[in-house]
């Protein structure tokens, strides 16, 4: 009957405090994309860990109310056309598409490497939100019997 | 310089109609025609302005070994050119048809996705990337194939999605045996390198290619997939599929490795030749049975694929000639006789052939344009199909193959009893039909007409004079074999 | 060279999966196999003897490293492969809603 009540008060509890912890750890493997192992796309399935834990331990209407589903639609949409933007930047300033068109900075600083550390960020915030997204729509079918 | 704009707008495209569409299609409608008149003007160009020079581009300004590779020349810009003529069409009958199913702006964006995955095949010089574009292609391919919602098209696009992966991993496995032989991905440094090492490899991974590639194409074993996704497709979609994605993943990338890559192995060339063969009767064999229109379409596409391949295997220039001329006409009567059957389906409610009749009185334009393309297909002169047919069989009686023009010729009498049954039962059949369900509006028509000029057309390709700057760069690229590798290395850079 | 065998052997495995299993679960597990096993090829033909990852950091010398770029290579095909299965898991959600099965030998409207 309480299926979409989600788990118990320890997995609530636990979840409500490691959450914010998997969603940093995320966006450090984002953000160091370039310097260690990792980058976007790792970092992207680790936030959308962070939110599918949220799913499976508060249930499918908390989350709707606590994430506006419509505007994680826009966001995975807008970070794909980001991408395309900053690859014709590199057209315009580069000479070529995805042309490096920033400084490369130093050697091992986290600002640094040019264009890869937006591109990482656009690529980790369109693969967190597709993969919660995707989870989210197969998880949310009702199967009703058929002809 | 223009070539990376190829995959730029359709992506760009489908992404910003997903950000601003909201309930609605009008947004994504006329995004997505912008979209599609922009790439039909630039191909057109393309086309028209390079002669035989090939231009290279490098994406992110990283020279060729280290880096992807655009490749333009005359190969690439034909077949951009029929790509972007056939989604723009595709695109225009749309508008009303998908309204007729549903108002959604993602079919729009799903379509956007699919040109660009075709578009990034064809243009990339690259082997994984070339992968990556296929794929992005398929994914498109298979939600559309599901568009309808109906069971049987969830059934088409499940088969059609496991034969599509299990052939993009064998892809992806001779691609990993191409690197590890050569230590690159770049196809000119692989066809460079390839002729140093042991004959065997290009055997292997040949065998592989064809394979894959086979399956991509639906040529004769492996066309199993290819009636069911291909009928149960919305009818734009169908002619999408049947018209240039199967010869986008799968006639030009085979072209473009057996020839530019391996240089044309004897081996390879004679399986094209028993392949192409076996497709065309049996295909055609399986056709003449059927009773639903769009599937008996969907069977002619696996006959008229083995026309290309045989004029491939053949490998003379006039046999590639064939080859080449039948893949652009091709293009365009398949997806017009799939228009075709997509209005009756939309006007009737019925694919059934015997459920047609009195089509001429409820829809003149449909009836006569499918008259022309049915004409065409069975290679009725002044069509077009006609002259690529013609030139396949001379090519293979030059080349001292008699059998295999026998068998042509046999196959393009049988597509000619089988397309006299859907013009006898069904556009003049005795089904008295007072009304139709649905209007045709003017975009359809406008679609349908547009191919049926086209289909007369563009048999001028082969008068002299026209033939030296539109086919003959095409079939020079190809016949020219490994020279592939001086072009795209020492070609002009357009960064 | 045993490694390839075994590589190969997976590979056989995902498609004897695919071509005679009846479950459509079971054909969309061994699609993923028939992936983790080209992946697995890829991997190997990086791989060099005596060798370390191929990532330079703070005050590391400078040596011999196994091959990048297959790596990434299996990256972008692991995205792929996500998007592959949770297309077919999708048809195979809406197929179950259809045909209220599984059984492939019993979702057969297309025929002919």
């Amino acid at each position: 009957m309480q299926q979409n009540e989600g788990m118990t008060l320890i997995v609530k509890t636990v979840t409500r405090i490691s959450v914010w912890m998997i969603l940093l750890y995320g966006i450090y493997i984002i953000f160091h994309g370039h310097l260690t192992p990792g980058g976007g796309f790792a970092g992207g399935v680790i936030v959308a860990l962070a939110f599918l834990n949220v799913l499976l331990a508060y249930g499918r209407k908390f989350t709707s109310d606590w994430l506006n589903i419509g505007f994680l639609h826009d966001l995975e949409a807008a970070s794909a056309t980001l991408f395309l933007v900053i690859g014709i930047l590199g057209i315009s300033m580069g000479g070529a598409f995805l042309a490096n068109f920033l400084t490369k900075g130093e050697l091992f600083a986290l600002i640094s490497a040019g264009t890869i550390l937006p591109l990482n960020i656009v690529i980790g915030i369109k693969v967190g939100m597709s993969l919660f997204l995707v989870v989210w729509v197969l998880a949310g079918f009702k199967i009703e019997k058929g002809d | 310089m223009i070539l990376p704009y190829f995959i730029i707008i359709p992506l760009l495209a489908a992404f910003i109609i997903s950000l601003i569409a909201g309930k609605k299609d009008n947004w994504a409608v006329i995004l997505s025609v912008i979209a599609s008149s922009a790439l039909l003007v630039l191909s057109l160009f393309s086309f028209i302005s390079m002669k035989e020079e090939t231009i290279t581009y490098s994406m992110s300004a990283w020279s060729i070994p280290y880096g992807i590779v655009l490749v333009q020349d005359a190969l690439t810009s034909f077949i951009l050119v029929m790509v972007s003529i056939i989604s723009f069409t595709s695109l225009i009958f749309s508008i009303q048809y998908i309204r007729h199913l549903s108002m959604d702006w993602k079919y729009y964006s799903l379509f956007m996705l699919l040109v660009t995955g075709m578009n990034g095949v064809i243009i990339t010089g690259d082997f994984f990337n070339l992968y990556v574009f296929m794929e992005i292609a398929l994914f498109s391919a298979f939600a559309l194939v599901a568009y309808g919602s109906r069971a049987e098209e969830f059934e088409a696009a499940f088969k059609y999605a496991v034969m599509g992966s299990v052939s993009s991993f064998l892809i992806l496995v001779g691609i990993a045996v191409v690197y590890s032989a050569t230590s690159t991905l770049t196809m000119a440094k692989v066809a460079q390198i390839l002729p140093t090492l042991n004959n065997e490899i290009v055997l292997w991974v040949g065998a592989i290619f064809m394979a894959g590639f086979g399956l991509k194409a639906a040529s004769m074993p492996f066309h199993a997939w290819l009636p069911d996704a291909h009928s149960s497709a919305p009818a734009p979609i169908s002619s999408m599929l049947s018209g240039v994605l199967i010869k986008a993943l799968g006639i030009y990338v085979m072209i473009r490795i057996f020839y530019n890559v391996f240089n044309a192995p004897e081996v390879f060339m004679k399986i094209f030749l028993v392949l192409g063969t076996i497709s065309i009767l049996i295909g055609v064999f399986l056709a003449i049975g059927q009773w639903d229109m769009k599937r008996l379409l969907a069977y002619h596409s696996i006959s008229q694929i083995g026309y290309i391949l045989l004029g491939m295997g053949i490998a003379t220039p006039l046999g590639i000639l064939g080859a080449v001329f039948h893949l652009f006409n091709h293009a365009i009567f398949k997806s017009l006789l799939f228009y075709n059957a997509g209005s009756v389906e939309m006007a009737l409610g019925t694919r059934d052939l015997r459920k047609m009749g009195n089509l001429m009185k409820l829809l003149p334009t449909t009836s006569q344009t499918s008259l022309i393309a049915s004409l065409s297909i069975s290679g009725i002169p002044p069509f077009n199909g006609f002259f690529s047919k013609l030139i396949i069989i001379i090519a293979a009686l030059q080349a001292g193959l008699p059998w295999y023009a026998l068998f042509a010729v046999i196959g393009s009498l049988l597509t000619l009893a089988s397309f006299m049954k859907v013009q006898r039962y069904g556009f003049k059949g005795e089904t008295v039909i007072e009304t139709a369900e649905n209007k045709i509006g003017w975009r359809m028509n406008f679609a349908m007409i547009t191919l049926a000029v086209l289909c007369v057309v563009t048999s001028l390709m082969v008068v002299p004079g026209i033939q030296e700057v539109t086919l003959d760069p095409v079939v020079k690229v190809i016949a020219n074999k490994t020279e592939y590798i001086q072009l795209v290395l020492g070609g002009l850079n357009g960064n | 060279m045993i490694v390839y065998l075994l590589c190969f052997i997976l590979l056989l495995v995902g498609l004897y999966g695919v071509l005679t299993k009846r479950d459509l679960i079971k054909i969309i597990l061994s699609i993923g196999i028939l992936g983790y096993a080209v992946n697995l090829l890829l991997i190997l033909f990086a791989y060099r003897n005596n060798s370390i990852y191929p990532i330079l950091s703070k005050g590391k010398e400078i040596s011999p490293m196994v091959d990048p770029l297959p790596q990434a290579l299996v990256l972008t095909s692991i995205v792929i492969e996500l998007g592959t299965t949770a297309m077919l898991v999708a048809l195979a959600v809406k197929l179950f809603e259809k045909y209220n099965t599984f059984d492939i030998t019993e979702i057969r409207r297309l025929k002919g």
